[in-house]
């Protein structure tokens, strides 16, 4: 039999419609694959037994050709969707043990066209984090290695560092992610897969452990473009438990795929070339131009002026609204408790005990940033610059249908690399945060390898609730790109 | 502006977090690094700006007011650090 594992989502469900494998075959290789690479540390828990229970009732569903959308589907869930009866952590210790008793609305619709859950994903804490250096339970490695230096161990990007390094090491078809300020993006970039974070509002954010709420948006990681379509047409849509989500039609996003850009505007943004990029990043993203240019599309220069902002404006917004949302955390309803000598005293330790020291340091900033005195200095501040850059993207679109810019200004770094400067690890996300301050969709697509033979991705980004030209531009780089390197960890037994 | 660790200690107060001197010592250059940087924010012109707090790009719509969830003290103890006949248990509030 064919490896299962190199398979992408719509290969496997023309192959599972023509009885070629059954869903049982299919999420039973991926157990294989699952159990292999555990040294990667992509899954906080397996559900080895929940993916086969669910591939057998996909199995029936095959046989009597009732087929969901999805059906059959192995993927891995980030460790923020809560999962009914299945433990939920965010990868922080105050979670430990948390079993909801309902499911995300985004989880359920995704169980609901079939998949089967293979485990849940480790990322971040709470989500906070570029690398997966501050999850409770360990570091995620990328599979991807330095052939430079081979011998050390690579970030995964982050925070949906887990997803990202269960989809490239082929433990999984396809994995959630969720993205606040580029966590579904740049890990995606540095592991050489596609991710995808739709316009604010397109999916439920019901049942996702919150961190910044006005940021905080599900997604997909899958191996092509296609794939993250097909995800997206499932995990989209209005939901009455979440205000924000959208009324919004969702399209079929496969039919989006198709055609070359004639016609096409493809935005510059000259802001963009901050100082210090590597030069091979410079010529990735020409090479990105040149492409497009082959498909059809015309290259015109925007100015984004308010780009430098971003990140600051970002760094008071999240742990604002993080300092807000994690006050929930108090040890009485749920999650770990440490007793204490009162009420306050309960609050205090169970909280210095329950959060890591990343989480720790953003309910601080955040604190301080809306405490008495400092609210309009900082926080109405930074709510007005967010204006700013919105309407940076406003104008960018008026005159483009879309973007096109490095995902991240370094290929993955060494596990420890950026920790002793939290700057220096923000910088990450300079060119994702802007997206994710305007709501705007935006994917990363991999366009190649550095001379580390290590992958880097181009992002596109589009008008609100126009995913269908973002899948349609990052179609055309990925079938340019033909991108088919495979990082040096695999999921496949090696007597495969 | 600079945080003095009484500051910082105000703050973990205010943040319902436990730290002891060492920690507010460790930290208080770190908060420094990050508000020296958000403090770039200044130098934009803001006058006339109105903030901008949601880009969910509608307003958000109002539901009928009935009941329309419950009937699941359980599941809601379900995760309690400690529960006693269908109430959360905290310590004692009042003396």
């Amino acid at each position: 039999m064919t490896d299962l594992t190199n398979l992408t989502i719509a290969s496997a469900l023309n192959g599972l419609k023509n009885k070629e494998f059954s869903a049982t075959e299919l999420t039973n290789e991926h157990i294989t694959a699952m159990e292999n690479a555990r040294d990667l540390n992509a899954f906080i828990v397996e559900t080895p037994e929940i993916a086969l229970k669910q591939a057998k009732a996909a199995d029936a569903r095959y046989a009597n050709g009732t087929a969901l959308p999805l059906d059959g589907v192995p993927i891995g869930m980030k460790d923020l969707f809560c999962t009914k009866d299945t433990q939920t952590t965010a990868a922080s210790h105050i979670l430990e043990g948390f079993v909801p008793q309902y499911e995300s609305t985004v989880s359920g619709k995704l169980w609901d066209a079939g998949c089967t859950m293979l485990g849940k994903l480790n990322l971040d804490e709470f989500a906070m984090g570029s690398a997966n250096t501050t999850s409770h339970f360990g570091n995620v490695i990328n599979p991807w290695k330095d052939q430079t230096n081979p011998n050390i161990d690579l970030v995964p990007g982050g925070s949906s560092g887990g997803s990202s390094a269960a989809v490239s090491a082929r433990l999984c078809l396809g994995a959630t992610g969720t993205d606040t300020g580029g966590s579904i993006r740049q890990p995606a970039a540095f592991t050489g897969i596609c991710g995808i974070k739709p316009t604010y509002g397109r999916c439920s954010r019901w049942g996702v452990v919150a961190f910044a709420s006005s940021l905080d948006q599900a997604g997909a990681f899958a191996r092509t473009v296609e794939d993250c379509a097909l995800m997206l047409n499932t995990m989209c849509g209005h939901d009455a438990k979440d205000s924000t989500s959208s009324k919004q039609d969702v399209p079929d996003f496969t039919k989006a795929l198709e055609g070359d850009l004639k016609g096409k505007k493809i935005g510059i943004p000259k802001e963009y070339r901050v100082d210090g990029m590597p030069e091979e990043i410079e010529k990735m993203w020409q090479q990105g131009m040149d492409w497009l240019k082959d498909q059809g599309a015309k290259i015109v220069d925007v100015s984004l002026p308010h780009t430098k902002y971003a990140l600051p404006t970002y760094y008071i917004i999240a742990p604002a609204e993080c300092s807000s949302n994690l006050a929930r955390y108090d040890g009485i309803r749920y999650g770990q408790r440490v007793e204490g000598e009162d009420l306050t005293d309960l609050y205090e330790l169970t909280r210095a005990q329950g959060f890591g020291e990343e989480v720790q340091r953003r309910i601080m900033i955040g604190t301080y940033v809306l405490s008495a005195g400092y609210y309009d200095a900082y926080y109405i501040k930074a709510q007005k610059v967010r204006r700013l850059i919105t309407q940076d993207f406003d104008n960018a679109f008026e005159q483009v249908d879309a973007l096109l810019t490095p995902t991240a200004p370094s290929s993955a770094f060494a596990i420890g690399e950026n920790d002793d400067d939290p700057i220096k690890m923000y910088l990450n996300d300079v060119f994702t945060v802007p997206t994710s301050l305007a709501g705007l969709p935006g994917m990363s697509v991999p366009a190649g390898l550095d001379s580390k033979g290590l992958p880097l991705g181009l992002q596109v980004i589009g008008k609100a609730w126009d995913e269908e030209t973002v899948l349609n531009v990052a179609r055309n780089i990925e079938r340019a790109a033909n991108f088919t390197a495979k990082p040096q960890i695999l999921g496949v037994s090696k007597a495969a | 502006m600079s945080l003095t660790r009484d500051d910082v200690k105000k703050v973990a107060r205010l943040s319902r977090l436990r730290m002891d001197d060492q920690q507010l010592d460790d930290l208080a250059p770190k908060l420094n690094t990050i508000i020296g940087f958000i403090e770039q924010l200044s130098e934009v012109d803001t006058d006339n700006v109105e903030p901008l707090s949601n880009v969910a790009r509608s307003t958000l719509p109002l539901r009928d007011d009935v009941v329309n969830d419950g009937e699941c003290r359980d599941a809601v103890l379900a995760n309690a650090p400690e529960s006693e006949e269908g109430f959360f248990a905290v310590p004692k509030v009042v003396e």
